[in-house]
């Protein structure tokens, strides 16, 4: 083995273990910062209310185009009437979840990472070990706490606002019949099918949030530092979504 | 003190709105969870029996020559005629229904839902509120039709044979 992979390797082992440490520490602090659900508060709305736009915006565009593509695949079977059973169950166990999540990588997990990762490169966090103040428990632990709390939701309202667009293409334009589409879709989804999407989207949460708070907290103190760290929350984010989403799927098969 | 209170009435319609959606989901989308009824669209309902409905759902159409003029809104079970009980809603627009016409259960395409086919009788009185359809044909059941297939396959079969060896 090249020197260079050997070194990708390690550091690779050592960022899974950096994180795994970080993540206990971070459990610990979590209790603690229930007692302040003001600093929790502000992190819902940073994380999840100002995502809203984008989810929704993008939730009604994949339900569109889910609409169009399922339509036309079930024309050639001359089965349009199971449109909204395809349509509810990819959006509810797939889209829903893993879309948003990334979306959320995105918009929300690369602003925690580069605000904490400023933190950092300016002091910030030392300057609140110096005062005994845990940046721990103040400053990760909220936002982990914010993100698990916004994820969930917004998947919901992806979900909805999807099955909602693709009701306007596949019934509106392109006539498949209103009571069929959601009698179709009612009797196909069971609980467990809703179950499946909304534990996936509490461990997307989970992992993106710890993902975006590790990289930034941990992130090297300087502009170069806090860019790479942003990218990494990025990649790491999405190659973790993608792998459990997998995992996740097979389990509840 | 007005930044925080336009941040925690941002914050408070998210998670109203994404609990929301969850309610949705959980409770109106499952066959076996909670319903909230809809509200009912406008129009006059009308009874049909069937001797058996299949895969028959609330919120079915009700088409008749193919134009959909009404749903189905309620399906229950009546003890006293041992059949199913199916309550449609008719759109008013078509109040000039002929009093004898008659109602089936069809499938559209091969894998779709079921609807409630009306053909028109001739009779000059219409059909209104409360009244009852009283000619229905049940849903056809692929598999009991499979069945007589072959059951009439194999008679006709054996009869031939049996026929074949009586003329030698």
């Amino acid at each position: 083995m090249s020197n260079g992979a050997q070194e990708g390797v390690l550091e690779l082992v050592r960022k899974t273990g950096e994180t795994g440490i970080f993540f206990v520490r971070l459990l610990g602090a979590c209790i603690p910062a229930l007692g302040r659900p003001r600093l929790i508060i502000a992190q819902i709305y940073n994380a999840g209310a100002r995502s809203l736009i984008i989810i929704m915006l993008s939730g009604l565009f994949t339900g569109m185009v889910l609409g169009l593509q399922f339509y036309d695949v079930l024309n050639r079977f001359g089965a349009t009437e199971a449109l909204g059973t395809a349509v509810a169950l990819a959006l509810l166990k797939e889209l829903g979840p893993v879309l948003t999540a990334l979306l959320f990588a995105g918009r929300a997990g690369t602003a925690l990472t580069s605000e904490i990762g400023l933190m950092r490169a300016t002091d910030q966090l030392t300057a609140m070990d110096v005062m005994a103040v845990d940046p721990i428990r103040h400053v990760a632990a909220p936002r982990f706490l914010g993100g698990l709390i916004a994820v969930p939701l917004l998947t919901a309202i992806f979900t909805v606002v999807g099955l909602f667009g693709a009701q306007l293409i596949g019934v509106q334009f392109l006539g498949v019949d209103h009571g069929i589409f959601w009698s179709q879709a009612q009797s196909a989804v069971a609980l467990k099918d809703v179950t499946e999407g909304v534990v996936k989207s509490i461990v997307f949460g989970a992992v993106v949030s710890l993902i975006a708070v590790n990289e930034g907290y941990h992130s090297e103190p300087t502009a170069e530092g806090i860019g790479r760290a942003t990218t990494r929350t990025v990649v790491a984010s999405s190659v973790m979504i993608l792998l459990l989403d997998y995992v996740l799927t097979a389990v509840f098969l | 003190m007005r930044a925080n209170r336009s941040l925690e009435i941002g914050t408070g319609l998210f998670v109203l709105l994404g609990f929301a959606a969850l309610l949705f989901l959980s409770m109106q989308l499952p066959a076996n969870g909670l319903k909230f009824s809809f509200k009912k669209p406008a129009g006059y309902d009308v009874t049909a029996q069937f001797d058996n409905i299949g895969d028959l759902k609330v919120g079915a159409p009700v088409r008749m020559a193919g134009v959909r003029i009404g749903q189905v809104t309620k399906i229950d079970f009546d003890t006293n005629t041992e059949r199913a009980k199916v309550w449609l809603r008719i759109d008013p627009r078509f109040n000039q229904i002929p009093a004898d016409s008659s109602a089936a259960i069809d499938t559209e395409g091969l894998l779709g839902g079921q609807y409630i086919a009306i053909s028109p009788g001739a009779m000059p009185t219409y059909l209104t509120n409360g009244s009852r359809i009283l000619e229905t044909q049940s849903a056809l059941v692929l598999e009991n039709l499979i069945n007589k297939f072959f059951a009439t396959e194999a008679n006709k079969s054996h009869g031939s044979g049996g026929g074949a060896k009586e003329s030698k």
